[in-house]
């Protein structure tokens, strides 16, 4: 019996770590939101095509979201993400419109370098200045969109069309799966479709989280955003992994830029200007925590799904001016907020409540017993 | 010798803004001597005004200096930054022009009562902000995107007018210059802000307190500080900063445009605070390491135009020199200076006494 009580005591003490917890809050979010969208708008909510939508449309914002909670959960930050796009998107534009390439498979793939190469010499020099000089993350990345918007217009102030037949034509491409999709009025099955931006964002998060999840590099950067220095005096290499994040996130950044070209083939100074703050309110609504060590990129993928249903929602809703629309999606992002941190506030004090009274106990059986000795 | 120890601490900070803001300073006079020349202008009212490039630069960089003079408190007690700044402006001058177009004339006393509306609207909007991050421990930065994103729109819902105008000498003597008084208005601005927040310290525990909750919350509440009240009192100050500023901003140009006043400015107080050596994760500041900065920020911004760079492009130029004056005041770049200067002074000694 004395056995029983101690592991039924042990199972009741260990609590879900708060990556978990943030973790299920932003999926039930989702899931809520959706089925009510579903119940109470209808219409285009109850079709599987309006989740892809969903997916196609913010390709680019998970796989930032993603680049964003990894160098979060190391505690660093990165607001270049939103710029680099920009400056990928513009470049990749030029670069399609002014090349002699006319295969669309080598078109494709040098588009594809170019953009991670961008992404690449973002993050290496970013990394290098937060992990090997110590200067502040914010104010690094902050000369990094400030340098990647400069440059954009400096590349072309007026918008790129991409013009390339080949690149157009891939495009296009896009993965139909006919039996999601639905009978539109005339009879005609119109399949589900899918991008392949889409694919690759959801793809990402897999890898990201494999990563970060199974790999050393990914276990140091948990350690690091939560104790730098313990971190350091378990024999982590800090400036190494930290480096490594900023590379891999402008890397991402720059893959986002390549997806943002896909779905929208045209470069513009405008291009995903404010995605930088989109990304890191979907990471933190996805539960990552901005003081690092916290969070999940299957949490930051909810986040972002979780802004583009809000939005989606308010388009859809007879609200029809735009101030409107922001201010309702400012409501409901102030609501999510504010919900997550109560949540979180009364686990950890059910949590502390929890280990006083099992730290209680036995002192006071101590005392009793010294009382019976003596 | 302890003395001058002292004197090396206290502008340690400021030694790296003040280096950037010299060779700025030189670097113009090398390529226009005639940069810095003051120059006396009679304006379109009558008056006479002063005019030149080091005037205009310490006009402009009012708005940035009296908000990165706020944002550095929000910064020390909160360890984190309010990135709401411009979006509430907007808001605080769309409060400025409805209470002033509701009163109908403009005269000083009601330009007196807009004003007093005005701040006190602003604080309610930052008290928000800060309720959020105080009350419900919600990182500075989240808890201030709410306002980022939606603010312009409030400030659009509160004049239905998309750019109401303002013509009025009172307006104009706000935004330029007094009749009789040769300097713009606005440096007197950030003159009393920076007054008003120098009597706050000097009188009050604020500068203590507010950097006690910055390096460790728990132990200033161990030590009788409430550090909810902190935030909240720092947050309401930003609030007046941000108050102040937006009016100016109106008076300026004499109309508010919600989309457009004081665009991206929080990014630019931040990095006000950042070059004026101040640490963006909390605690310890200098107030005039933040006002140095937002001036250095304005000179480079000038001397971009100066040189003719087309002002979309500014921001890449920006970021360059930007990079390498933080590159410069890293801690690893000045440990490495210390050590080559010392290795000197002690190669030195060893030859003298060879």
């Amino acid at each position: 019996m004395n056995t029983n009580e101690k592991t039924r005591t042990l199972r009741q003490r260990e609590p879900l770590t708060d990556t978990q917890t943030l973790l299920f809050i932003s999926i039930g979010i989702f899931l809520a939101m959706y089925i009510g969208a579903i119940l109470l708008l209808g219409g285009g909510f109850t079709k599987p095509q309006m989740f892809f939508d969903l997916l196609n449309d913010n390709a680019a914002l998970i796989i930032i979201s993603c680049a964003l909670t990894v160098v979060m959960i190391g505690a660093g930050i990165n607001i270049s993400v939103g710029g680099v796009i920009g400056l990928t998107v513009m470049a990749c534009a030029i670069f399609l419109n002014n090349t002699q390439i006319e295969s669309t498979g080598q078109a494709v793939f040098m588009t594809l370098l170019l953009a991670l190469g961008i992404g690449l010499v973002f993050g290496i020099w970013q990394g290098f200045l937060v992990a090997y000089l110590d200067i502040q993350p914010f104010i690094v990345t902050l000369a990094g969109m400030f340098l990647a918007r400069g440059l954009t217009t400096i590349l072309s102030v007026n918008p790129v069309k991409v013009s390339h037949e080949g690149f157009l034509a891939f495009v296009k491409l896009k993965v139909k799966i006919s039996w999601l999709g639905y009978v539109a009025q005339n009879g005609n099955l119109i399949p589900a479709k899918i991008e392949i931006g889409a694919i690759v964002a959801v793809a990402t998060v897999i890898i990201m989280f494999l990563v970060l999840r199974y790999t050393r590099f990914g276990r140091s950067i948990y350690a690091i955003g939560g104790n730098r220095q313990s971190a350091l005096m378990l024999g982590i290499n800090v400036r190494r992994s930290v480096f490594w994040s900023y590379v891999l996130s402008g890397l991402l950044s720059g893959l986002a830029g390549f997806v943002f070209l896909m779905h929208k083939p045209a470069g513009n100074a405008s291009v995903a200007m404010r995605g930088e703050m989109d990304a890191i309110a979907a990471s933190i609504i996805g539960g990552t925590l901005l003081t690092g060590g916290v969070g999940n990129v299957i949490g930051s993928f909810f986040g972002a799904m979780i802004l583009a249903t809000i939005q989606k929602i308010i388009a859809l809703s007879p609200l029809d001016a735009s101030w409107w629309q922001d201010m309702a999606s400012g409501a409901m992002l102030a609501f999510f907020i504010v919900l997550q941190s109560i949540v979180l506030m009364r686990k950890n004090a059910a949590f502390k409540k929890k280990a006083q009274q099992t730290g209680g106990t036995p002192q006071k059986s101590d005392t009793e017993k010294k009382e019976g000795t003596s | 010798m302890s003395r001058k120890n002292k004197i090396t601490a206290s502008l340690g900070q400021l030694l790296i803004p003040l280096v950037a803001l010299t060779i700025l300073i030189v670097f113009n006079l090398i390529r226009d001597p005639n940069f810095f020349s003051i120059g006396m202008r009679i304006n379109n009212a009558g008056n006479a005004v002063l005019t030149g490039n080091l005037i205009s630069v310490i006009d402009s960089a009012s708005e940035l200096a009296i908000i990165a003079m706020g944002m550095t408190l929000v910064t020390a007690a909160t360890g984190g930054q309010d990135i709401s700044v411009g979006a509430v402006a907007a808001i605080s001058g769309a409060i400025f022009v409805k209470v002033l177009q509701g009163m109908g004339a403009i005269t000083g006393s009601t330009v007196f009562v807009a004003l007093i509306a005005c701040i006190l609207g602003t604080i309610l909007f930052k008290l928000f902000n800060g309720t959020l991050v105080a009350v419900f421990h919600i990182q500075p930065m989240i808890a201030t995107l709410i306002l980022y994103s939606c603010g312009r729109s409030i400030a659009y819902w509160i004049n239905g007018d998309a750019t109401p105008q303002l013509d009025s000498p009172i307006i104009n003597s706000i935004g330029k210059t007094i009749p009789g008084i040769p300097i713009p208005t606005p440096i007197f601005a950030v003159i009393l802000v920076g007054l008003f927040l120098f009597l706050i310290f000097k009188f009050t525990s604020l500068r203590l307190y507010t950097q006690s909750v910055g390096i460790n919350e728990g132990a200033a509440r161990l030590n009788g500080i409430n550090p909810t009240f902190i935030k909240l009192l720092t947050f309401a100050l930003l609030g007046v900063c941000v108050a102040v500023a937006a009016v100016i901003g109106v008076s300026r140009l004499g109309q508010l445009n919600h989309k457009t006043l004081l665009a991206d400015i929080e990014m630019d107080a931040i990095l006000a605070v950042a070059i004026g050596g101040n640490s963006l994760g909390g605690g310890n500041y200098k107030l005039s390491g933040s006002i140095l900065g937002a001036y250095i920020i304005q000179m480079l911004t000038t001397t971009l135009y100066a040189m003719n760079v087309a002002p979309v492009n500014v921001k890449a130029y920006k970021a360059i020199v930007i990079i390498i004056i933080v590159v410069a005041g890293s801690p690893v770049v000045k440990e490495a200076i210390t050590k080559m200067i010392r290795n000197m002074k002690t190669g030195a000694a060893k030859k003298g006494v060879a």
